[in-house]
C-alpha cells in the first residue's frame, strides 16, 4: 500500500477513536440535564467519564497533529477555511474541559453543568457539519485557499449532518450510561435510549442516503451503520448493555468509515474538481511519511493497551442517589 | 490580519505558558512527595501529596484546555506557514500527541480516580508516568520551536521545507540548550509557588511542621533550578549569538560590531539612528556571556543589518530593539531575584530554624510572581527577537499568515479568546485560593459498597 494511503487510513482511525470515545462523552454531557435529577445523580453521571474524558480528547489532538505531519496542505486549508466553526468548537471544548475538572471543586455546580451541556452539544453538532462539508466539497481556489464564507458551510445538507452526529452521539452516550450505572439511573438511561433511537436511526440514515455514493464499500459501511443502530436498540430492549454498547460503537465506526471511504482519494474535494486536495497533492514527503509510520506503528499499540487497561480499572458500575 | 494573528498567537501562547511551567515542575514535586509517602508511610507525606496534588490538578486543567487551542492555531491563523513547514514541523507535533499527551492525560485520569482502585505501587507509577509525559511533551514542542529558530535537517523542495533528517531536528543544538533552560525555569516556577504558599501557612501558624517541610523542599528545588537556569541560559546565549546574532545584538542594544563588549545594564537608545544615548555597562560582560572570552567579538545591529541585506535582499531585519533589550534584561532580573530569595530562604531556615520576622514570609508570597514574569518575558524575547522571521532565514512572519481568513473573523476570535481567557483566569485564581484556604485535610478513608461490574 502507498504510504499516503496508510496515512489516510490512520487518520480515519484516529477520528474513529475520537468519535467512538468522545462521542459518548458528548452524549453524557448532553443528557446530564435530562437524566440527573439531584446533585448525587449528576455527580455519578459525570463520574462515569471522569477518569477517561481527557484521554479521549487526545484522540482529536493526535488526529490534528497527524494531519499536520502527513497532509500539511489539508491541515492548512481545512483549519483556515473552517475558521469560525472551529473557533466555536474550541470554545466549547474549553468550556466542557474546565467544567468537568472544576464542577466537583466548586460550591455551585449549576453554571458548570450548563457549560458542560453546551460544550458537549456544540461540538457533537459542529463536527457533523464539518464532515458533511468535507464529504460534499467546498469552494477552493487554485492555491487551495477556501473562498466561501461561514454561510457556505451552513448549507442544509451540512446541517442534516450535524443533526445526525448530534443524535448519534447522544444515543451512544445514553447507551454508555446504561452500561456504566445501576438502579434508577440505569433505567432512566435505558428509557432515554429507547426514546432517542427512532429519531437517531431516521436522521442518520437520511443523511447517509442524501450523501449518496457509488462505491460498494460506501454502501457496505452504510449498511453496517444501520445494522449497528438496530442491534443497539435490540440489545437495549433485552437488557444486554454490553452488546448494546458494542453495537452503537460499531455504528459510529461504520459512520466514520463511510465518510472517509466516500472521500478517498480526495481529502478535501473542491467544487471545481481541478482544485481538489487529494492524498497525493496534500501529502508530506515520502521521508516524513516513513518516519511517522514507524512512530505510529511503535506507539499506537502501546497507547491502545494502556487506554484499554484504564477502562478495565474503572469497570465497576456507578450508583446514583439511593 | 497579520497584526491580529500575531496578537492572538502571542496572547494565547503566553497564557498557555503561564500554566505549563507550573505543571511541569509541580508534577515532579507531587510525584516525589508520593514516593516519599510510599517509602516511609508517614501520613504527613500523604497529606502533602494530596494538598499539592489538588492545586496541581486545578492548574493542569487550564494547561490542557489552553493547549487545545494551540494545536489548531497553526492551521487557523498561519495556514501558509503550515503549508511551508508542515513536512518538518508537523512531525514533532504529532509525536508529542502520540507519545506525550496520551501518556499524561490517561495516567493522570488513573491517578485522580485510582487512589482506592489500584495497588499503591501501581498508583505511584501512574503519577510518575503522567509527570514524565509532561516533560516529553515539553521536549517535542521545544524541538518544533527550536527548528523555527534554527532550521536543520531539511531541504527546500516543491516550494516548501521538506524533512531530510528527523534525528537532526530532534537533536538540534538549539533544542538541546533550550530544553534544560525551560525545564529549570519550570522548576524555579514550581519552587516559588510551593514556597510562597507554604509561607502563607507559616505566617498564619497553620500546620507548621507540614509546611516547613514543604518550604524546605521548595527552597532546595528553587536553588538547584536557579543555578541550572543561569548555566543553561549562558549556553543558550552562546548558541544564539552564533545562530541569530541579530537577536543578541538587539538584546544588548549593541549597534556596531565590538570586541571586549560590555554587558549593558541600562540603556536609552535611539533606534532611528542606531545608537544609544545612555548605556551603563558591566565591562567585558557581554563578550564573556556570549563567547566565553573577555575580548570576543560580538556583532552589532547596524552591521548585521547591512550583511543581511546583502544576503536576503532589501528589507528591515531588525526586531523591535527596545522590546528585545528589556525583555531579556527583565527575564534575567526577575529570575535573579527569585534565586536570591531561594538562597536567602535556605540560609534562614537552616538547621530547623524558622525566621520570626513577618516580612520574610510576605516576601516569599510576593515572590510567587517572579518566575512567571521571567518565563513570559523569556518567550517574548525569543519570539519577538526572531522577527521579522517566522522561520529564521527561510520564511518571514508576514508571509506566514492565512490568506483566506478575513479581518472580521480574526478580530472575533482574538476578542473571544481574550475574554474567555480573562474569565478563566479569575475562576482559576479563585479556586486556587479557595483550596489553599481549606488547606490539607486529614484523610478519612470512606468505605462505600462495591457496585456491580459493567463488563
Ligand atoms: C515547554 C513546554 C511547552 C510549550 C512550549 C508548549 N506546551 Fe503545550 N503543554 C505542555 C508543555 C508545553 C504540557 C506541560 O505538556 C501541558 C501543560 C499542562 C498540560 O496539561 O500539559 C501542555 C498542554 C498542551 C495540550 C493539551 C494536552 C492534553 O490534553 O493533555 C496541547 C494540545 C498543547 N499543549 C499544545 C501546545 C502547542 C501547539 C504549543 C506551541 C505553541 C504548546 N503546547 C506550547
Ligand atoms: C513550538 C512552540 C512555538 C511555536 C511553533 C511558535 C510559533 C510562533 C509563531 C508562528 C508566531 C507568529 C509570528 C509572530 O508574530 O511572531 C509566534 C509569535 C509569538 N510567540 Fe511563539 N511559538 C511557540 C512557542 C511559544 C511559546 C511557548 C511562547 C510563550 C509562552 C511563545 C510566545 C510568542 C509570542 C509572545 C509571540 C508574539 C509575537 C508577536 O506579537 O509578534 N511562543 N510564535
Ligand atoms: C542568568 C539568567 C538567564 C540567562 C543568561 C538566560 C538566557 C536566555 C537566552 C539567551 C534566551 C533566548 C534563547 C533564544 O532565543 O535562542 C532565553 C530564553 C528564555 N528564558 Fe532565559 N535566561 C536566564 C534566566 C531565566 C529565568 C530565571 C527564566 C524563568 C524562570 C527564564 C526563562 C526563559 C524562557 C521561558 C525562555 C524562552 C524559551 C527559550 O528559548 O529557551 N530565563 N534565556
Amino acid at each position: 500500500m502507498e504510504l499516503t494511503t496508510v496515512w489516510f487510513v490512520l487518520i480515519a482511525v484516529l477520528w474513529t477513536g475520537y468519535f467512538v470515545l468522545e462521542g459518548f462523552d458528548f452524549g453524557v454531557g448532553i443528557l446530564l440535564p435530562f437524566l440527573g435529577g439531584g446533585e448525587a445523580d449528576r455527580r455519578t453521571i459525570v463520574a462515569t467519564i471522569g477518569p477517561v474524558w481527557d484521554g479521549n480528547e487526545v484522540w482529536l489532538l493526535v488526529a490534528g497533529g497527524a494531519t499536520f505531519a502527513a497532509f500539511p496542505e489539508w491541515y492548512a486549508t481545512l483549519f483556515s477555511g473552517f475558521y469560525l466553526p472551529l473557533f466555536l468548537i474550541l470554545l466549547a471544548l474549553i468550556a466542557r474541559g474546565v467544567a468537568l475538572e472544576y464542577r466537583g471543586k466548586s460550591d455551585s455546580t449549576r453554571g458548570w453543568d450548563r457549560a458542560f451541556f453546551w460544550g458537549s452539544l456544540g461540538p457533537a453538532f459542529l463536527w457533523g457539519v464539518a464532515f458533511a462539508n468535507i464529504l460534499r466539497g467546498v469552494p477552493l481556489d487554485a492555491d487551495h485557499e477556501y473562498t466561501g464564507t461561514l454561510l457556505t458551510l451552513l448549507n442544509p445538507f451540512a446541517l442534516l449532518g450535524g443533526l445526525a452526529t448530534l443524535l448519534l452521539f447522544t444515543l451512544h452516550g445514553a447507551i454508555f450510561l446504561t452500561l456504566r450505572t445501576t438502579g434508577e439511573l440505569r433505567q432512566g438511561a435505558s428509557r432515554m435510549t429507547k426514546r432517542l433511537a427512532p429519531a437517531a436511526v431516521v436522521v442518520v440514515m437520511a443523511f447517509l442516503l442524501a450523501a449518496g455514493g457509488d462505491r460498494p464499500i460506501w454502501w457496505a459501511a452504510v449498511a453496517l451503520v444501520a445494522l449497528g443502530l438496530t442491534g443497539a436498540v435490540a440489545a437495549t430492549l433485552r437488557g444486554r448493555d454490553g452488546w448494546a454498547f458494542t453495537a452503537s460503537a460499531i455504528a459510529v465506526i461504520a459512520l466514520v468509515a463511510a465518510l472517509f471511504g466516500g472521500l478517498w482519494p480526495n481529502v478535501l474535494p473542491a467544487l471545481d474538481p481541478a482544485n481538489s486536495l487529494t492524498v497525493t497533492n496534500a501529502a508530506s514527503s515520502p521521508y516524513t511519511l516513513t518516519v511517522m509510520t514507524w512512530v505510529a506503528a511503535l506507539f499506537t499499540p502501546v497507547v491502545l493497551a494502556y487506554q484499554a487497561w484504564t477502562y478495565w480499572v474503572f469497570r465497576r458500575r456507578l450508583t446514583g442517589a439511593t | 490580519m497579520l497584526d491580529l494573528s500575531r496578537w492572538q498567537f502571542g496572547i494565547t501562547t503566553v497564557y498557555h505558558f503561564l500554566f505549563v511551567p507550573l505543571t511541569i515542575g509541580l508534577s515532579i514535586i507531587v510525584a516525589g512527595l508520593q514516593t516519599a509517602w510510599y517509602r516511609t508511610k508517614k501520613p504527613e507525606y500523604l497529606r502533602l501529596t494530596r494538598f499539592w496534588g489538588r492545586l496541581f490538578l486545578i492548574n493542569f486543567a487550564m494547561g490542557v484546555v489552553t493547549g487545545i487551542v494551540q494545536e489548531f492555531q497553526f492551521g487557523m491563523n498561519w495556514s501558509d506557514y503550515s503549508r511551508f513547514v508542515g513536512d518538518v514541523f508537523g512531525a514533532p507535533l504529532a509525536m508529542e500527541g502520540l507519545m506525550a499527551f496520551f501518556l499524561e492525560s490517561t495516567f493522570l485520569g488513573l491517578w485522580i480516580f485510582g487512589w482506592d482502585k489500584l495497588p499503591s505501587r501501581l498508583h505511584l507509577a501512574t503519577i510518575w508516568l503522567a509527570a514524565i509525559g509532561t516533560n516529553i511533551s515539553a521536549y517535542f514542542i521545544l524541538a518544533a520551536n527550536s527548528w523555527m529558530q534554527h532550521p536543520v535537517g531539511y531541504r527546500i523542495n516543491n516550494d516548501r521545507a521538506e524533512l531530510t533528517d528527523i534525528w537532526a531536528v530532534l537533536t538540534n543544538s538549539t533544542t538541546l540548550v533550550t530544553f534544560p533552560h525551560v525545564i529549570f525555569g519550570a522548576f524555579l516556577t514550581a519552587g516559588a509557588f510551593v514556597l510562597g504558599i507554604s509561607a502563607w501557612f507559616l505566617l498564619r501558624k497553620r500546620d507548621v511542621p507540614l509546611f516547613r517541610t514543604s518550604a524546605r523542599l521548595a527552597l532546595a528545588v528553587s536553588a538547584v533550578a536557579a543555578i541550572g537556569v543561569s548555566m543553561s541560559g549562558h549556553w543558550q546565549a552562546q548558541i544564539m549569538t552564533e545562530q541569530q546574532p541579530m537577536k543578541m545584538a538587539a538584546a544588548e542594544a549593541l549597534w556596531e560590531d565590538e570586541s571586549a563588549a560590555g554587558f549593558s545594564l541600562f540603556a536609552v537608545g535611539d533606534v532611528e539612528n542606531g545608537r544609544n544615548h545612555i548605556n551603563v555597562q558591566i565591562p567585558y560582560g557581554l563578550s564573556l556571556l556570549s563567547t566565553n572570552t573577555l575580548d570576543g567579538k560580538v556583532e552589532g545591529v547596524n552591521d548585521i543589518q547591512a550583511r543581511y541585506q546583502a544576503l536576503y535582499g532589501p528589507g528591515d531585519y531588525r526586531p523591535v530593539v527596545g522590546l528585545a533589550y528589556w525583555s531579556f534584561r527583565l527575564m534575567i532580573g526577575f529570575g535573579a531575584l527569585s534565586a536570591l530569595l531561594a538562597l536567602a530562604g535556605l540560609w534562614l531556615t537552616r538547621r530547623g530554624r524558622l525566621p520570626s520576622s513577618r516580612w520574610v514570609y510576605r516576601l516569599a508570597i510576593a515572590g510567587i510572581g517572579l518566575p512567571f514574569l521571567a518565563n513570559s518575558l523569556g518567550w517574548i524575547f525569543t519570539e519577538m527577537g526572531r522577527q521579522p522571521w517566522a522561520v529564521f532565514g527561510l520564511m518571514r512572519t508576514a508571509a506566514a499568515v492565512s490568506p483566506s481568513v478575513d479581518v472580521t473573523s480574526a478580530a472575533i476570535t482574538l476578542t473571544g479568546f481574550t475574554l474567555v481567557y480573562a474569565v478563566l483566569a479569575v475562576i482559576e485564581v479563585r479556586l486556587l485560593i479557595k483550596f489553599i484556604r481549606i488547606g490539607p485535610h486529614e484523610d478519612s478513608a470512606s468505605e462505600a459498597p462495591v457496585p456491580a461490574l459493567s463488563y
